[in-house]
């Protein structure tokens, strides 16, 4: 059964996108709702209607507790790295998603069901890229 | 009122949903990418089942042309598939392949506190900061 779990989550993730789309209209893309939050460029002004960003970002960090409650299982998983490769990869990644305009949910879920080449050019980049980063540290070196 | 409920339902599903389907492991997630080695499909489980969901939801939401709660959809309005694009999904994918972590399963787990995560997230932070701080 292990198919039935992340399928499940999946669904739920789904579920997650189509009801911000439906009530609020927007895109439930994770690095987008968070850059939103971050001051603007200098002539720039910020983001207006920041609340249902602030919520959002807040059901996600409070969700893994409550399935942990419910299902009596520990989801949170340790990192993999060092203290210091783990700053260097989350640059990595905020300068990827910013410069790239989103991430796996924004571009591999939001974007691959609205049909966006944007987002199945950079979903298959990013899957390719990350693909290649494992096999290099776990067969090469 | 309005936001805040669609933001803080919306997100929590999205954190039930990481956190059920294993992707705030980044052992499961790596394993994932490691197609060379004991290739752990769930991530790929993962996407069909919120990319099935999210397909079929949005071809009704969008056929009925306003959402419900605000005037109109905010789309992304780009389409050019250029440098930008390409140089930010190959710096994201090393990050993801390195780490585990993308965006959303980092801040999903930062209620573990572990000193990891809270560096991945502060430096991620401060990664889409430096480049909206360049947008003109």
């Amino acid at each position: 059964m292990t198919w039935l779990a992340p399928l499940c989550g999946g669904v739920l993730i789904g579920c997650g996108a189509v009801l911000l789309m439906v009530l609020h209209g927007r895109i439930a893309g994770i690095s987008g709702i968070l850059g939103g939050l971050l001051p603007p460029p200098k002539n720039g002004s910020w983001e207006p209607d920041r609340g249902w960003r602030w919520a959002f970002l807040g059901g996600l960090v409070a969700g893994p507790p409550v399935v942990a409650f419910i299902y009596g299982i520990a989801p949170l998983g340790m990192p993999i790295l060092s203290l210091p490769l783990m700053a260097a990869a989350g640059l990595l990644v905020g300068l990827g998603t910013g410069l790239g305009s989103g991430c796996t949910s924004g571009h591999g879920v939001c974007g691959l069901a609205r049909l966006s080449g944007r987002s199945l050019v950079a979903t298959l980049v990013f899957m390719a890229t990350g693909m290649a980063t494992v096999y290099l540290i776990r067969h090469v070196f | 009122m309005r936001p805040i409920i669609v933001g803080l339902s919306s997100g929590l599903l999205f954190g039930f949903g990481l956190a059920l389907s294993g992707m705030t492991d980044p052992l499961v997630v790596t394993g994932f990418l490691d197609l060379a080695g004991a290739w752990n499909p769930a991530l790929a489980f993962v996407m069909a089942g919120a990319l099935t969901v999210t397909a079929v939801g949005y071809r009704v939401i969008f056929k009925r042309g306003r959402p419900l709660w605000t005037d109109s959809f905010t789309l992304p309005t780009r389409t050019a598939i250029d440098a930008r694009l390409i140089l930010g999904a190959v710096l994201f994918g090393i990050g993801w392949g390195l780490s585990g972590y993308c965006p959303g399963p980092a801040l999903a787990s930062l209620s573990a506190a572990t000193p990891g995560v809270a560096a991945f997230v502060t430096a991620m932070i401060i990664g889409l900061g430096i480049v909206r701080s360049q947008r003109s």
